[in-house]
């Protein structure tokens, strides 16, 4: 399986899908507000073309800012948290219990903290989400270092610092970059459902709320489908990065060429 | 005779237990004396387990000591290797596999602070003595176990270490690379005049490289015997064809033998479980 022919079995499955869907529907006459037709999703999209566009675009940047903001965190506790023990000890079981919170619960608080008017609200929320994997998930890729990789450097009387960037931050990429994969989807979702809770209307999430409640299922439909692209979209570029910072890890799952 | 303190390597009465709970605790090496002249190749060989490992990882500070005391090159084990004396081949390869071939090769020119041009023309040599020259740009993943285990010997040779520490270095080999990597090892040796302590598992590769080889006995480890080869430095094709060559080869299998039995001897100590 090289190149695009990876890409061919969904290529052709989509399509079909689809065309599936819109026959089913239409020879069942189901009513559009149990399961609305393709064909009609995609006559809204474009009827509805410019605001969902800048509802799209709008939710883009809480999620991106909102990553972004969540990843430099993450990564800044995780580094703290391999260079002093105190710090390890201390934060790990808290994050490990709090990620097991439902994190979404505190988008109302966030609201009224950051002024629910604001994208920095919706930011936060996510921000917040994404912060416990990519924090956990990084201290463990700094800590999990091959022990002879270590002695390596220890019999080269290698300083701390050249160890940490040259050996501990390498062996974490990959752990990294599986936790920023999970955390691109969890910004999307964090911002969506954040902006269930109120706010501006120009979003994906009030846009779906309105519709859905004017019982206009095509068009939330053809939101909840630019949302579904935003995060596919998220997780391409997410692996473009990877391929590009680590391309001997890349190269060495799917064993290609480097 | 070389003493503990002119050697390069000099202990006296050395020891190490493994602290654990209980039966746990593993007393790894017990009251080792050993001499090892500037210059010159040892060989340790004995039974799986016997502290072979530990005995290198000693010697290069890797661990510290439990009993007695241990002098590199008339410093303290700590003292050598900040000042760079050593070049170590582990047991596994361990590259760096975010890196290429070539730059790990480069590791400790790199941390010694050569320049880039010195660099690639160091690391270029030393990939040309273990023939791998056109693997430099490969990824270690892309190389079988022996070829890594090559890169891992060029990587210790490049920075010029004055002490060679080679855990089971062609462990992974097979019979016709292992001894053509024998070989150059005799020939870096011989030209360079390093003191190598070479640890193994083959008779006939500690006998064919060494001027002396210590035979380990295990539980707890020791040395139980040290056997001169006299087959003098130069060393070829020919010489394991020498009537001197398998006197050795016997002579350190008898002492493995007869320690490993135990026959007659203490009764053996259960250190472990
Ligand atoms: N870090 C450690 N902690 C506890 N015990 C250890 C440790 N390292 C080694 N040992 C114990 O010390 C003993 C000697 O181990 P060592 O690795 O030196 O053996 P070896 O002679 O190199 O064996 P092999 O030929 O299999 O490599 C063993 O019983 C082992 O279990
Ligand atoms: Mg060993």
């Amino acid at each position: 399986m090289t190149g695009w022919r990876r890409y061919l079995p969904p290529l052709l499955a989509f399509p079909a899908v689809i065309a599936l869907w819109e026959v089913l529907v239409r020879a069942f006459g189901v009513e559009s507000f149990v399961l609305a037709r393709p064909s009609a999703i995609v006559s809204s999209f474009v009827a509805n073309w410019r605001v969902i566009r800048s509802a799209g675009a709008a939710t883009l940047i809480e999620a991106v800012g909102g990553l972004a903001v969540g990843v430099v965190l993450g990564v800044a506790a995780a580094l703290a948290a391999s260079r002093w023990a105190g710090v390890r000890r201390g934060l790990v079981p808290i994050a490990t219990a709090a990620s097991a919170m439902p994190i979404v619960a505190v988008a109302p608080i966030m609201n009224q903290w950051f002024t629910i008017t604001s994208p920095v609200s919706k930011m936060m929320v996510v921000a917040v989400i994404v912060f416990f994997p990519v924090m956990i998930n990084t201290v463990r890729g700094l800590s999990e270092v091959d022990p002879g990789q270590l002695e390596l450097m220890q019999s080269l009387a290698s300083p701390p610092r050249r160890i940490l960037t040259g050996v501990r931050i390498p062996s974490a990429m990959p752990y990294f970059f599986s936790a920023l994969k999970v955390a691109s989807a969890l910004a999307l979702i964090g911002a969506i459902v954040a902006e269930y809770f109120g706010g501006p209307q120009d979003v994906l999430g009030q846009y779906i709320i309105n519709r859905a409640n004017l019982f206009a299922f095509p068009d939330a439909w053809a939101a909840i489908l630019v949302a579904s692209f935003i995060g596919i979209g998220l997780y391409l570029v997410v692996s473009a990065i990877e391929r590009l910072v680590m391309p001997w890890h890349v190269s060495m799952r799917t064993g290609g060429p480097p | 005779m070389t003493t503990a303190t002119t050697a390069a390597v000099g202990a006296v009465g050395l020891g190490k237990v493994f602290e654990g709970t209980g039966r746990q605790r593993i007393e790894a090496l017990q009251d080792i004396d050993l001499a090892i002249a500037p210059g010159e190749f040892v060989s340790l060989i004995g039974p799986s387990g016997c502290g072979k490992s530990t005995l290198l990882r000693l010697i290069g500070d890797l661990i510290t000591p439990s009993s007695g005391s241990l002098v590199v090159n008339g410093k303290t084990p700590h003292q050598a290797r900040l000042d760079r004396d050593y070049g170590m081949v582990f047991q596994q390869a361990t590259l760096l596999e975010w890196r290429s071939v070539r730059r790990n090769v480069e590791l400790p020119l790199e941390l010694i602070e050569l320049s880039k041009a010195e660099r690639a023309a160091r690391a270029e040599a030393m990939l040309d003595l273990v023939d791998l020259a056109e693997f430099a740009d490969h990824q270690p993943w892309q190389l079988s176990g022996g070829m890594q285990q090559r890169v891992a010997i060029a990587r210790a040779l490049a920075f010029d270490p004055a002490l060679l520490l080679m855990d089971e270095p062609f462990g992974a080999l097979d019979e016709m690379t292992r001894e053509r990597m024998q070989q150059e090892v005799l020939r870096i040796w011989s030209r360079t005049g390093k003191t190598v302590v070479f640890v193994t598992h083959s008779i006939p590769e500690a006998v064919f490289l060494s001027s002396r080889v210590m035979v380990m006995s295990a539980r707890p480890g020791r040395i139980s015997q040290v056997i001169e080869v006299g087959l003098g430095a130069r060393r070829d094709d020919d010489t394991r064809e020498d009537q001197r060559f398998y006197e050795a080869i016997t002579e350190v299998r008898e002492a493995l033998r007869h320690r490993q039995g135990a026959v007659g001897g203490e009764p053996v100590r259960e250190a472990t479980s």
